[in-house]
């Protein structure tokens, strides 16, 4: 798909700059120039897509559907996924929250949707497809999903409605009014939106990317084979629990951190270690926690957060052994 | 003279929101009264999923960042 591309920077970097193809300077930039235009290719492509889906699934429907649906079980997947498939701001997830409590979902299926929301988003699927192609994109959104699942049905498990802050814990007394947009609109008059939402996101994180680029490509020219392999491989036990626990207090996003990881990987990082740190920079982040602080105690957070923790811990370890 | 309220905790599409709904008014030559309700609770009281959310008289009329168009048409009706 992207052959095209391929050539362009290579003639860009070595014919028109006329960097020599085996320097490291040269490498670096042809990785850069390359890895730049199709991740924003990327980013735009799947970002619309995303919202053209939203524009017809809103939050709002698919709290309805999960309202309406116990489905033995089920409604933990369902809610995780519908989390995934809802584009992600941080500074929505209290909203979200207080309103699935109000509209009578339990505690544990609103925990899949929040913990899967901003693991599985448009703009980390984009930075997968581009830095490490199809497959590991896949595994990525399907793990998210599965942590979002279990640790949701675990949590629901702990009953722990009692550490919620007392204001929201009313809320369940009283009933949600559900309504539903009825506008019946045609997909032309959305796309407008759709395009302007999708524009917003490339934009927004456009800086990150460009860094995030910069450093994997300088990384890639410069650092030797097998360097980090050497402090982070499979061996040790320690390297997923360092790598989630080194990620919580980071607050990057997943623009600038994939391309950095996908160097890591080249240079023989296992895929699990690299996994579970990527899920934990975007999974579990400070800022979240503060925010979270409004509608819960600090016991809670702390549970929500542990609990999210290990199960990003287990998958990396499962990952390892699976890849190994 | 409708009243404009628009919910939102603070973050950038809010700050964005509330700003579309002032220009427009500008624009449009509309006189309202537009509060900002950052308070977590006072926000929670409608029945949103999604800041930013606007609240014209009390109904909730649109949530997420909004488009111009959207603005004005909500403004106008």
């Amino acid at each position: 798909m992207f052959v095209w591309l391929e050539h362009i920077s290579q003639w860009l970097v070595y014919d028109l700059l006329g960097l020599q193809a085996d320097s490291h300077l040269g490498a670096a930039m042809s990785f850069f120039f390359y890895d730049t235009v199709k991740i924003f290719i990327l980013l735009m492509l799947i970002s619309w897509v995303m919202g053209a889906v939203n524009s017809y699934l809103p939050v709002e429907r698919l709290r309805a559907f999960l309202n309406r649906h116990q489905l033995y079980g089920l409604e933990y997947l369902m809610a995780s996924i519908f989390g995934a498939l809802t584009p992600f701001c941080s500074c929505s997830s209290v909203p979200l929250f207080i309103g699935f409590v109000k509209g009578g979902i339990p505690l544990g299926v609103t925990f899949s949707f929040l913990i899967t929301s901003p693991l599985v988003n448009e703009v980390a699927l984009a930075m997968f497809l581009g830095m490490f192609g199809v497959k590991v994109t896949l595994i990525y959104a399907v793990s998210g999903i599965l942590v979002g699942t279990i640790s949701g049905r675990l949590l629901s498990l702990l009953r722990l409605e009692p550490l919620l802050s007392e204001w929201v814990q009313q809320l369940w007394t009283q009933p949600a009014r559900v309504e539903l947009e009825k506008a019946h609109r045609p997909f032309r008059e959305r796309i407008p939106e759709i395009t302007q939402e999708a524009w917003r996101i490339v934009r927004g994180v456009a800086l990150y990317v460009v860094i995030g680029i910069a450093i994997g490509a300088a990384m890639h020219g410069y650092v030797p084979e097998a360097f980090f392999a050497r402090y982070l491989n499979g061996d040790q036990w320690w390297a997923v629990p360092l790598a989630v626990v080194l990620a919580v207090p980071m607050y990057a996003n997943a623009a600038g951190m994939v391309p950095v990881i996908q160097v890591f990987v080249a240079k023989g990082v296992p895929l699990g270690t690299s996994l579970a740190f990527m899920m934990a920079v975007v999974g579990l982040s400070l800022p979240e926690a503060t925010l979270l602080k409004k509608v819960m105690t600090l016991k809670l957070i702390g549970i929500f957060f542990g609990l999210v923790t290990l199960s990003i811990i287990s998958l990396g370890f499962f990952f390892n052994l699976l890849f190994s | 003279m409708k009243t404009i309220k628009i919910l939102g905790t603070g973050c950038p599409k809010c700050k964005a929101t509330e700003a579309r709904v002032r220009d427009v008014l500008a624009e449009l030559n509309l006189e309202a009264t537009v509060e900002k309700v950052e308070d977590i609770e006072a926000i929670m009281a409608y029945d949103i999923l999604a800041t930013p959310a606007i609240v014209i008289d009390e109904r909730v009329v649109h949530s997420g960042l909004p488009t111009v168009q959207k603005v004005k048409e909500l403004l106008t009706a």
